[in-house]
């Protein structure tokens, strides 16, 4: 059994726009687990954090939650370099082969206290923000309804994209994160400090968590314990993507979101397939490329 | 030990005024009657969760202040289940045979109660169900009483039908989360569909996981259903209401609604706004409706609600977990005893009068009588926590004695377009 080609269309665009979205909130993982190879497991958790702390923001202030997110990104630059710091000087340091292990150990125990901390904080209830287009939807040809709250999470996604690809290969620092990634000794040759860089780089990548979260509570409503259901996509996106590749982060948020949209209305496979799906996808194109889809 | 003047002073000062507590006297030296339960204090569950121990602790103080239970304190231990129906057996384990708990109350909701069926009628266990839906249906435990306003799913949604039935649809599009709770509910409500004669044009289940509603939204209106049947969680019933909102669901559908929990919950309700006119959904307690003392629990849970940041109103859960203590009270000062059998025996027998109304049970344990509201969002307004206090925002449609108005069909209609 087929599905009716307007609604195939239609679920395409729905999965274009949900894609978007997914590399938006896989973006800060892949720059510190793609490039800088720290098993950040903590980031759906920060990324929570940044969408409690945006809706704490637009209620105070009556910000536009993508403001507020910008807004916010300064504080969780420097809270990324404190953790940072910290996971280079209790593990990192000493080296060792358990490094990764301990670090994984590490952030689970960080994203556990984040989860603590936001129920302590805010309470278990669900938290929403109110925005003029969260609820409504573009109106396009052929009765074709878009809904505005993952336009514009789409939207500020590509933004991000551009601006982090932008970053990454035109300025200094950028260039500096991306060697620091492939050959850290010929770094330190060069007279660069690539614990600074790192430190400057996990701090990038915690300001777009902010972001994210900011994007991820205009998507829908959001409880302390939702990072959980990020883990997996996030870390699928990143290791599809071909780790660190901001561009293949894009790609591959869209291919996944493209699947679960058509997946959930596919009349024969059923909705409860769409994670398995995405999934598989992610299994037999690292069969085929275990470099991922844009990894060198 | 450094034990200095000071602190021996303090310490026999601070034992002398336990002593002289007038409270403390009138508790008989036999030790505590321990109650016990898990709850879900995190999780998808964990706003219900915490807003009803809110409930429940106030019950115990008024037992307490009144003397306790049998002349003995009752003290209350409960654990935090994260709504994860893994870690329920351990936890009821540890409440008997570390903490030795007297009684036991089970966690609110059907997915964490389900494991602890075969522990406690292994053990031979009273239990106090708390909002679980059919988890006594094939374990058969003669000493659960599930505190839950409807029987089975037929009951809980006769409301829904009856509406379908008057506005003579024909067609029905179902949408049910992947989970057990909401499958058992779709299930009673396809075989009222089945009963009915509406002809189901469209049958989806979803993983709870999902991100996004679009898509699924847009099958249902190509399907063009006359009634839709949504079974979610609080999570999703936020999704699919805004999805509802963005793609809409077509001008065939006369009823939209159903079995959405998270509706009834204060925060959501305050956040999705004008989203819910039109909505037909199941409640267990809305303004308007009168028991005896429920204005007075509210008055006095809305205060503590806020103290302790959770559902600032409570219609939904609170009341309830509240009457279960009362229920329990009862049946210890009926039977004068903490036998389980015999309190199981009371309980069965006679009708306990609570703060939402006098309750009895049947023999598989639950309510014998149906209660469970159908209720229609009507000009609700955005950014307005006042107006849900008053009556006639949620107009009961069902059952027919707290029945406060007609439903407004169809459901672009009831929306106001």
């Amino acid at each position: 059994m087929g599905i009716p080609l307007d609604l195939l269309l239609e679920a395409v665009l729905f999965g274009i726009l949900l894609g978007g979205f997914y590399a938006a909130v896989s973006m800060g993982l892949s720059v510190s687990f793609g490039l800088l190879d720290v098993p950040n497991v903590a980031h759906p958790a920060i990324m929570v954090s940044g969408s409690y702390c945006t809706y704490f923001v637009v209620g105070r202030f009556g910000l536009d939650p993508i403001v507020a997110g910008v807004a916010l990104t300064p504080l969780f630059f420097l809270l990324g370099m404190a953790v940072y710091r910290f996971y280079y000087e209790v593990f990192e340091k000493r080296g060792g082969r358990e490094t990764g292990v301990r670090g994984i150990a590490f952030f689970f125990g960080l994203a556990l206290i984040i989860e603590v901390g936001l129920i302590l904080a805010f309470g278990v209830d669900q938290r929403m923000v109110e925005a003029p287009y969260i609820g409504k939807s573009l109106v396009l040809v052929n009765d074709i309804r878009i809904p505005m709250r993952t336009l514009v999470a789409f939207g500020a996604a590509i933004v991000l994209t551009v601006a982090l690809t932008l970053y990454m290969s035109k300025t200094f620092t950028g260039r500096a994160i991306k060697a620091v990634a492939q050959d850290e000794p010929a770094l330190r040759l060069m007279g660069a400090n690539p614990v600074r860089i790192k430190q400057w780089a996990f701090g990038i990548a915690t300001a777009t968590s902010v972001l994210a979260g900011a994007m991820l509570i205009i998507v829908g409503p959001v409880e302390p314990g939702m990072d959980r259901d990020y883990i997996g996509r996030t870390f699928a996106v990143v290791v599809l993507a071909g780790l660190g590749s901001m561009t293949g982060t894009v790609a591959a948020g869209l291919i996944l979101g493209i699947s679960e949209s058509i997946v959930l209305i596919h009349p024969s496979l059923g909705a409860s397939w769409a994670p398995a799906v995405s999934f598989i996808l992610l299994l037999v194109i690292l069969g085929v490329r275990p470099q991922g889809l844009f990894g060198r | 030990m450094n034990f200095t003047r000071r602190k021996v002073i303090a310490g026999a000062g601070a034992a002398a005024v336990a002593a002289a507590l007038p409270g403390r006297s009138a508790f008989a030296q036999a030790g505590p009657v321990k109650i016990g339960m898990s709850m879900p204090q995190t999780g998808s569950l964990g706003a219900g969760g915490k807003a009803e121990l809110v409930a429940i602790r106030m019950w115990v103080d008024d037992v307490n202040k009144k003397g306790g239970l049998l002349g003995r304190k009752v003290e209350f231990i409960v654990y935090d289940d994260q709504t994860n129906p893994a870690l329920t057996p351990g936890i009821y384990t540890k409440l008997l045979d570390v903490d030795k708990v007297d009684l036991l109350f089970a966690p609110y909701g059907t997915v964490p109660t389900a494991p602890i069926m075969p522990l406690v009628k292994q053990r031979g266990l009273l239990l106090m169900g708390n909002f679980s839906f059919q988890v006594n249906h094939t374990v058969k435990h003669d000493m659960w009483f599930n505190n839950l306003p409807a029987g089975d799913a037929q009951s809980w949604f006769e409301g829904f039908f009856e509406q379908g039935q008057k506005a003579g649809a024909k067609t029905i599009a179902f949408l049910a989360a992947d989970q057990e709770f909401a499958q058992n509910l779709a299930n009673g409500a396809k075989e009222l569909a089945k009963k009915a004669g509406a002809k189901t044009v469209y049958d989806q289940n979803y993983p709870p996981t999902t991100t996004d509603f679009s898509s699924l939204m847009r099958a249902i209106r190509a399907a063009q259903p006359e009634m839709v049947f949504v079974c979610s969680y609080p999570n999703d019933s936020v999704a699919i209401v805004r999805a509802m909102n963005e793609i809409g669901v077509g001008s065939s559908v006369k009823l939209f609604g159903g079995g959405m929990v998270g509706l009834q919950f204060t925060p959501v309700m305050e956040s999705l706004g004008s989203m819910l006119n039109g909505i037909v959904n199941y409640n267990s307690y809305v303004p308007g409706v009168k028991y005896a003392g429920i204005d007075e629990f509210f008055r006095r849970y809305q205060q503590k609600a806020a103290e302790e940041k959770v559902d600032p109103l409570g219609f939904y859960l609170p009341p309830f977990g509240y009457a279960m203590g009362q229920m329990l009270e009862q049946a210890v000062n009926g039977t004068k005893s903490l036998d389980q059998k015999k309190l199981a025996q009371y309980l069965h027998s006679h009708t306990m009068q609570t703060i939402v109304g006098p309750i009895s049970y049947n023999k598989d344990g639950e309510w014998a009588k149906s209660r469970m509201l159908m209720i229609q969002f009507r000009g609700i307004a955005d950014k307005n926590l006042e107006q849900w206090r008053q009556p006639g925002k949620q107009v009961v449609l069902y059952p027919a004695q707290y029945k406060t108005g007609d439903v407004i069909m169809p459901f672009d209609k009831a929306r106001g377009k």
